[in-house]
């Protein structure tokens, strides 16, 4: 049996952020998937897993071509995905996670007993006996309920096992169980596909490791071939050609001060500084705690502990309209869901934030803030060009970003956070956004760019901040930085 | 690259920009540009017209302006309450509480302060509820339909029997004509004006629309989120105060019991006018139109003779009918 993957493709619109992907993997192995955030993993699990239909390329198993257009059609041809966002129905037991759509029936009733019997079973089977199968799913930790999701992908007994980050909300013991049973799967000829950013861990299970660069497989290796070094510089690459602004540190003031700034949970003990005109970038995996942060500085959530302070004053976390009035702006991370008002005009989105800066008596002046608009759409060459009218959702992803940046802009920021400004956003549109931020800091203006892109990261930044596991790991210099240095930071490795 | 599902990029440079003429639509697209709308209107009218001897009699005519305003009120103040995605079923009891004690205190108080005492319990209530629903983060509609209950009850308590002020006064507000127009249907029309201003004019109309559509990136543009929840229920409560007191007038007596399902004329009238109940989605202009064909239609049944029971089950079907008629001219989902 194999599972063989030949010049996969995947585009989005006008992007492809899948140059050709060839994988193969044979019965029994557990296949490694290394590669930054934003490489073209998780779009390659989605094709696998039959979330999203490739755009070009064949997938075989079994000496079978399939044709994935849906994750039922995956898992019939048994290829199972365990997802690191959680599934389960959280007030249905363990039970019935697993067996739903097969509970054991007796005289046309559900047999309770049977059903619970048979989940514990396979439960306990699977080393994760840790688990009782009548607890209320909702009620188990995150560790536990990852054990019952990789369960349910077994019930039905795959070919295909695609594990993606499984060991991220794992920890001790549960990961023991873990690795004991993909050993397990491995020796009953289970084909594992591993995703993981925890490079000791890919060592030690997999038989081959695909390194994923920029949607395109760089390298092809085995842990005894390789080591973690080796793999960091293969994951982050070589750096691309300049299409960052040619930055000079600003040596202005200090503006922004945080120290010892801890939230239990999200981030511990955190102090930097920003100075006038400078972009500092803040990079680190997920969970690190960045967006976190953002949302701290920006006073939408509470600290446990330590200080803001702008210019020298102390921030009080008032929410974000006392932010704003200190001259904070935030562009979060989730367009759709914090980002856009999608019912509404862009001229509606640019002018949110500022609807009070243009107004004659009660009401808004319509002119001034239409020209105010306007010019924030030619600034931005957001198109198309007479847009303004549009509801913002008929936008490109790219154009609604570039709205929610002019929405801050109008408000003349100080401090402006920027977190993942450029994700989902094509190249072209990346390279004006990272044009205006230059401007903006050669304005005075302080950016605070949070980034798991780590060209961009770099790129387009004068400092880098890296944080890991809550805290900051580190602090680089952009000009000399590498980025094997930063990506080493970033899990919790020394300097490389 | 995780999330690149936005929908393609409208690349459509020959659509010219739409008239800026002054727009009352305050989120979406205005459906009494809708070709349905203006049929299943014109529809109405020409069935009322061929199929009844009085339709087009003036005291008709006047009796139809006159039977709108109640719904009319109350389907403004309900627009603004669904723009933020929410609903407030109490307005059918505020129109019997506000009416009952407005007539009740007219044997105490000059007539003016008996009315504006009347529409003050409805800011009251309004107000209640907006506090309820923000403060608490509770759900509209379970904070309404308490206050339904509520609201009615203490309508009752007041007054278990009708109240008939004798004082020719108290009738002047709801029989008052300016020339053909009654005054009341003037005054309809003044909060539908001012309320559409409000609503695409100041930046809390415009908050409250942007509520509707995403109350997350609302709230981290800085504006209060619940702040403007309030407000909103605090103008339906005022609507509906208002209405209660007008049709206390017009009638001459008041009931506790009157009102009853009025809120829902008032979410048909909006939803006719093309609101979506998840919020921000809607039309100042479009609910007046819902208004007009509601009462079109209940007018058209009265002309008929038809039994009261038979109206409610007519009523609901036809509005089902202009609703799709509507939607498909429009291309959008129902």
């Amino acid at each position: 049996m194999t599972l063989r993957i030949r010049g996969v493709r995947k585009s989005f619109g006008q992007v492809e952020v899948l140059h050709g992907i060839d994988l193969l993997a044979e019965k029994g192995e557990v296949l490694a998937v290394v590669g930054a955030n934003g490489a073209g993993k998780s779009t390659l699990i989605k094709i696998l897993a039959g979330a999203q239909p490739a755009s070009e390329g064949e997938l075989w198993l079994d000496g079978e071509r399939l044709d994935l257009r849906s994750p039922h059609d995956a898992h019939e041809a048994g290829i199972r995905t365990v997802y690191q966002e959680l599934t389960l129905v959280p007030e249905l037991t363990v039970t019935e996670n697993l067996l739903i759509g097969s509970l054991p029936r007796r005289a046309g009733l559900i047999d309770w007993a049977a059903a619970h019997r048979r989940a514990q079973e396979l439960l306990d089977e699977l080393g994760f006996g840790a688990v009782r199968a009548t607890t209320k799913a909702g009620r188990l930790s995150v560790a536990r309920q990852q054990m019952v999701e990789i369960a349910k992908a077994l019930v039905s007994e795959p070919k295909v096992l695609v594990l993606d980050e499984p060991s991220a909300v794992l920890a001790g013991s549960d990961l023991d169980s873990l690795f004991a049973l993909v050993r397990r799967l491995q020796e009953r000829g289970v084909i594992v596909i591993y995703i993981s950013h925890r490079l000791a861990e890919v060592a030690a299970l997999a038989n081959s490791i695909v390194v994923i660069r920029d949607g395109t497989v760089v390298a092809t290796t085995t842990p005894a071939e390789t080591d973690e070094s080796e793999l960091i510089a293969l994951m982050a690459g070589r750096r691309l050609e300049r299409i960052y602004p040619d930055r000079r540190p600003a040596a202005g003031d200090t503006v922004l001060s945080v120290r010892g700034l801890t939230r239990a949970g999200e981030f511990e003990d955190v102090s930097f500084e920003l100075r006038a005109g400078e972009i500092v970038g803040l990079f680190g995996l997920v969970g690190a705690g960045r967006s976190e942060l953002a949302h701290c500085l920006f006073g939408d959530t509470r600290p446990d502990g330590g200080s803001v302070r702008l210019d020298g004053a102390e921030l009080q976390p008032d929410g974000p309209r006392a932010a704003i009035r200190s001259g904070l702006a935030l562009v979060t991370e989730d367009r759709k869901r914090t980002g856009i008002v999608a019912s509404m005009t862009v001229r509606d989105n640019i002018a949110l934030a500022t609807m009070r800066a243009t107004m004659r008596g009660p009401l808004i002046d319509g002119a001034r803030q239409g020209a105010r608009v306007a010019g924030m759409v030619r600034r931005f060459d957001i198109r198309p060009a007479h847009s303004a009218a549009m509801r913002i959702d008929r936008l490109s992803g790219g154009n609604q970003q570039k709205a929610i940046l002019a929405k801050w802009l109008l408000a003349g920021p100080r401090v402006l956070i920027l977190d993942e400004p450029t994700r989902g956003v094509d190249m072209a549109t990346r390279v004006d956004i990272y044009r205006t931020v230059d401007e903006l800091a050669r304005s005075g203006c302080t950016v605070l760019l949070i980034s798991s892109d780590l060209t961009e990261v770099i790129g387009a930044t004068d400092r880098v901040l890296v944080m890991h596991d809550g805290r900051i790991a580190g602090e680089l210099d952009s000009a000399g930085a590498t980025e094997d240095q930063v990506l080493a930071r970033s899990i919790g490795e020394a300097a490389a | 690259m995780t999330s690149q599902t936005a929908p393609p990029p409208v690349e459509d440079e020959r659509r010219t920009p739409r008239r800026q003429l002054p727009r009352l639509v305050v989120g979406g697209r205005d459906v009494t540009s809708g070709v349905g709308f203006v049929v299943a209107l014109v529809l109405l009218v020409v069935l009322a017209a061929v199929t009844t001897e009085n339709f087009l009699t003036e005291q008709n005519l006047t009796n139809l302006l006159r039977q709108m305003v109640t719904v009319g009120l109350l389907a403004y103040g309900m627009l603004v309450v669904i723009l933020t995605a929410g609903i407030d079923l109490s307005v059918g009891s505020v129109v019997a509480f506000s009416g009952i004690v407005s007539a009740g205190l007219v044997a105490d108080l000059p007539i003016p302060l008996a009315l504006a005492v009347g529409v003050a319990a409805g800011i009251g209530f309004g107000l209640v509820n907006g506090l309820l629903i923000a403060g608490f983060d509770l759900a509209p509609f379970v904070v309404t339909l308490a206050a339904l209950t509520t609201i009615r009850g203490l309508a009752f308590v007041y007054s278990e029997v009708p109240i008939a002020p004798e004082d020719p006064g108290f009738f002047t507000l709801g029989t008052a004509l300016a020339g053909p127009i009654p005054v009341p249907t003037l005054i309809m029309i003044g909060v539908f004006v001012v309320g559409g201003i409000f609503l695409t004019r100041t930046p809390a109309g415009r908050a409250i629309v942007a509520i509707g559509g995403n109350r997350e990136t609302v709230r981290l543009a800085g504006i209060s989120v619940k702040k403007h929840l309030v407000l909103a229920y605090t103008i339906s409560g005022t609507c509906a105060g208002l209405a209660g007191v007008i049709l206390a007038s017009r009638v001459g007596i008041a009931q506790p019991s009157v009102g009853v399902a009025f809120e829902l004329d008032a979410i048909a009238a909006c939803v006719i006018g093309g609101a979506s109940l998840a919020g921000g989605r809607g039309s100042v202009r479009a609910t007046l139109g819902g208004v007009i064909v509601l009462s079109l239609i209940n007018n058209l049944l009265n002309l008929h003779g038809v039994q009261s029971f038979w109206q409610q089950v007519l009523k609901g079907l036809i509005i089902i009918a202009v609703i799709i008629v509507q939607r498909r001219s429009m291309g959008e989902r129902a």
